[in-house]
C-alpha cells in the first residue's frame, strides 16, 4: 500500500492520455528494444493521440502502423518478444482483442512455463474499454474478467493521470505480459503528475480517499464515480468512506484490501464489468476466505448488468454503476 | 539417381534424417510402454524437411515449429536425451517437462518453440523476423507450417506482414496431404499451396519435400536471398504423412495405394541413393541407434520436477 500523499517533485496538470504518451516516449528514449505496433497508431497518432509524436521522434521502425489484423499484429509482437525486443501493441478496443485471444491466452501467457521458464514475454498488449458515449455493443465492453481468469497475464487499470504514466512504465519493464486496460472515458480526464519519472510497481493498490466507516473497493472509471459517491455519502449521510484502488488487478494487493477491511469492516465493491462472473466476486471471495470475523455485513457488489451494452443512452446508463448505485449500495452495507 | 553433392554433406544429413525417424519409432514404442503422455504427433515420411531446411540455417537464425515438432528440434540441433526427457516429463527435459510434446523450446538455439495450435506460430515468426530487422541483424526466420495451417487466417494474415515489412521470413508449407483426416483436395479448392503467396507478393515455390537434397538447395538459396533483402518466401514441400495424425491414430483413411506409393519415396531411401554408400549410411545408423538408447536411458533416470518449485515459480 503506497501513503496518498502528493507528488514529492513538483507536478504539473496533464491529461490522462498525454500522461501516457509521456510514459512511451520516455521508455522508448530510455531502452531501444521498446517498440510501439498497432493500427493507426504511427501516422494518425492513434485513435485516442496516445501514440501521437512518437513516429516522427522514432522512426518508422519503432513506431509501426499495421493491417487490421489483430491475431498476427499480437503474435508478431509475441514473436519479438520472445526474441528479445519490449513491444507495445495496441488494439484498438478491448473488444478486439478477443480476435487475438489465442495469442493472448494461448501464446503468450503460456510462453514462460512451455519454455520451462527459458524465455519470458515483455510485451504490453495496450488496449481501450468500457462504456463511452453510445459506442454500443461492440465498442463498450469491460472484459478484465477475462484476462483476470487467465494464469500467465498481468493486468493494470489505472484510474489517474499519474498512475496511468508510473503504471505503463513498469507494464514496460516487466518480463511478463502485460494487459494495459485503459478507460475510453478516462483520456481526457486530468490531473497532476510528477515532472520527474516516477514507477509504481505493479501490485501496490492506493488509497484515494481514507475514511473510517467503510471501504470502498474500484478500479479504472468506477474511480472518480467511487470518490463522488464518498463526497456525497460524506456529506449527506455523515459516512466517511475509505476508496481504495488496486491499480492492479493481477497482481492483486490483497494486503492493502484486507487491511483496510479490517479497519472499516464494511465492504462495497464496484465494477463497471457485467457482475457475472467478474473480478468484483472474487475479490469478495478473498475477502470472506481472509477476514470474514471482521465483517460487519454482507459484502456488497455494485456491478454492470448481466447484458450487452444498449445503444440508447437512457438504457446504457442502467446498464453500468452510476454514483447513485454506487452510494446506495454503501448505505446498505453500512446500515446493514 | 546420381549426384554430385559432397558425401559429407549426405553422410551429415543422412544422421539427421535416420536420428528424427529412430527417435520418432522410439517415442511411439515409449508411449506404448506408458512413459509418454498426452498426444504424440510423428513426423514420420516428413524427415527430409526439417532436416534440409535447418541444414542451410547459420547459428543465429530462428525457427517456429508445430505440433509435429520433434523434427524441426532435432534437427536445429536439439540432443537426443534432453528431448525425451521433455517429451517423458522429467526436469531435465528441454523445458523441464513443463512443455511436452507439442510445447518443445529451446530459445537457445534460435528454437523459438513448437506449437499446439494449428498456425498460430506463423505471426510469432514474423515477430521474430521483426525484431532481427529493426535491430538491424542479419539472421532469417523459418516458420514451419502445413496444409492445414493454410486454411488459417493467421496463415494470410502473417504473410501479408512479413510482405509489406520486406521481412527475412521463410515459410516453409509442409504439405503432407492431411489436416487431421481431411486432405488437401477436400480442404482447398487449389491444391497447389504455394500460388497462394503469389497473392500477396511473395515469391513462392513447390519443392519435393521427400529428397533432402532438392530441400536443402532450395533452402541454401532462400536464406541468401532473404539475406539479400529480398523479402519472404514461401516453399510448399510436398511430402506424405506416413501414419496417423497421432499416435493412437490408425490413419485408416488414408489411400493404401497412396501409402505405399509414398513409402516407395521414403526420405531415407531417397538419401540413401545419393549417398550410394551403404556400409556409410549402416555406420551412421549403429550409431544413432545407440545414442538414442543411451537417451532412453538418460530419461528413465532423471527425475520429476518438483512439485513446490513449480508452484513458486508459476503461481500467481
Amino acid at each position: 500500500m503506497t501513503d496518498v500523499v502528493e507528488p514529492k517533485s513538483a507536478s504539473r496538470t496533464l491529461l490522462f492520455r498525454d500522461s501516457l504518451n509521456e510514459a512511451l516516449r520516455q521508455e522508448m528514449a530510455r531502452d531501444e528494444r521498446v517498440f510501439c505496433i498497432g493500427v493507426g497508431i504511427a501516422e494518425r497518432g492513434g485513435s485516442y493521440k496516445v501514440t501521437d509524436g512518437l513516429l516522427a521522434e522514432f522512426g518508422p521502425k519503432r513506431c509501426i502502423d499495421t493491417p487490421i489484423a489483430e491475431p498476427s499484429i499480437v503474435g508478431a509482437a509475441v514473436g519479438a518478444a520472445i526474441t528479445g525486443m519490449r513491444p507495445v501493441v495496441e488494439v484498438l478496443f478491448v473488444d478486439f482483442t478477443l480476435l487475438a485471444m489465442d495469442q493472448v491466452v494461448n501464446q503468450a501467457a503460456k510462453y514462460r512455463l512451455m519454455s520451462g521458464g527459458a524465455r519470458s514475454v515483455p510485451m504490453v498488449l495496450r488496449t481501450q474499454g468500457g462504456v463511452g458515449d453510445g459506442v454500443a455493443a461492440q465498442h463498450s465492453q469491460s472484459l478484465e474478467g477475462l484476462f483476470y481468469h487467465i494464469p500467465g497475464l498481468k493486468l493494470v487499470m489505472p484510474s489517474t493521470p499519474r498512475d496511468a504514466r508510473a503504471l505503463l512504465v513498469s507494464a514496460i519493464r516487466d518480463d511478463d505480459p502485460v494487459i494495459f486496460l485503459e478507460h475510453k472515458a478516462l483520456y481526457m480526464t486530468q490531473g497532476p503528475v510528477p515532472v520527474d519519472e516516477e514507477v509504481i510497481p505493479l501490485g501496490v493498490a492506493d488509497i484515494k480517499r481514507p475514511g473510517r466507516d467503510c471501504t470502498l473497493i474500484a478500479w479504472s472509471n468506477m474511480v472518480p464515480r467511487s470518490l463522488a459517491a464518498a463526497e456525497e455519502l460524506s456529506s449527506a449521510h455523515g459516512i466517511d468512506v475509505e476508496v481504495i484502488d488496486p491499480r492492479t488487478l493481477v497482481p492483486l494487493d490483497r494486503q492493502a484490501i484486507l487491511e483496510s477491511v479490517r479497519r472499516t469492516e464494511h465492504v462495497v465493491i464496484a465494477q463497471e464489468a457485467v457482475r457475472r462472473g467478474g473480478v468484483a466476486a472474487d475479490i469478495a471471495s478473498i475477502i470472506q476466505a481472509d477476514a470474514f470475523d471482521y465483517l460487519d455485513a454482507p459484502v456488497e457488489i455494485v456491478a454492470g448488468r448481466n447484458t450487452p451494452i444498449p445503444y440508447n443512452r437512457t438504457l446504457e446508463q442502467v446498464c453500468i454503476p452510476q454514483t447513485g448505485d454506487i452510494v446506495a449500495a454503501v448505505r446498505r452495507a453500512v446500515y446493514a | 539417381m546420381q549426384t554430385s553433392a559432397d558425401p559429407e554433406l549426405l553422410a551429415r544429413l543422412y544422421r539427421t534424417l535416420y536420428g528424427i525417424r529412430r527417435f520418432e519409432q522410439t517415442c511411439i514404442r515409449l508411449y506404448r510402454q506408458g512413459h509418454i503422455r498426452g498426444y504424440l504427433h510423428p513426423y514420420l515420411g516428413e524427415e527430409a524437411i526439417a532436416t534440409g531446411v535447418c541444414a542451410a540455417l547459420g547459428e543465429h537464425d530462428y525457427i517456429v515449429s508445430t505440433h509435429r515438432g520433434h523434427g524441426h528440434c532435432l534437427a536445429r540441433g536439439a540432443r537426443f536425451d534432453r528431448m525425451l526427457a521433455e517429451i517423458t516429463g522429467k526436469a531435465t527435459g528441454y523445458c523441464g517437462g513443463l512443455g511436452g510434446s507439442m510445447h518443445i523450446a529451446d530459445p537457445d538455439t534460435g528454437n523459438l518453440g513448437a506449437n499446439g495450435i494449428v498456425g498460430a506460430g506463423i505471426p510469432i515468426g514474423v515477430g521474430a523476423a521483426l525484431g532481427a530487422t529493426i535491430r538491424g541483424e542479419d539472421r532469417v526466420c523459418v516458420v514451419f507450417s502445413s496444409d492445414g495451417a493454410a486454411n488459417h487466417g493467421t496463415f494470410g494474415e502473417a504473410l501479408n506482414l512479413a510482405a509489406i515489412w520486406n521481412l527475412p521470413l521463410l515459410l516453409v508449407v509442409e504439405n503432407n496431404q492431411f489436416a487431421v483426416s481431411t486432405p488437401v483436395h477436400k480442404a482447398s479448392r487449389v491444391v497447389d499451396l504455394f500460388r497462394r503467396g503469389e497473392g500477396y507478393g511473395v515469391e513462392s515455390l513447390s519443392i519435393d519435400g521427400n529428397d533432402v537434397l532438392e530441400v536443402y538447395e532450395c533452402a541454401i538459396d532462400a536464406r541468401r536471398r532473404l539475406l539479400g533483402g529480398e523479402g519472404p518466401i514461401l516453399v510448399e514441400a510436398r511430402t506424405y504423412r506416413q501414419a496417423g495424425h497421432h499416435v493412437n491414430d490408425p490413419g485408416d483413411y488414408m489411400p493404401p495405394d497412396q501409402v505405399e506409393h509414398y513409402k516407395e519415396r521414403d526420405p531415407l531411401t531417397l538419401c540413401r541413393r545419393h549417398l550410394a554408400d551403404d556400409e556409410r549410411a549402416d555406420a551412421i545408423e549403429t550409431e544413432v541407434d545407440a545414442a538414442i538408447e543411451a537417451a532412453v536411458d538418460f530419461a528413465h533416470r532423471s527425475p520429476e520436477p518438483a512439485v513446490d518449485e513449480f508452484l513458486r515459480e508459476y503461481e500467481t
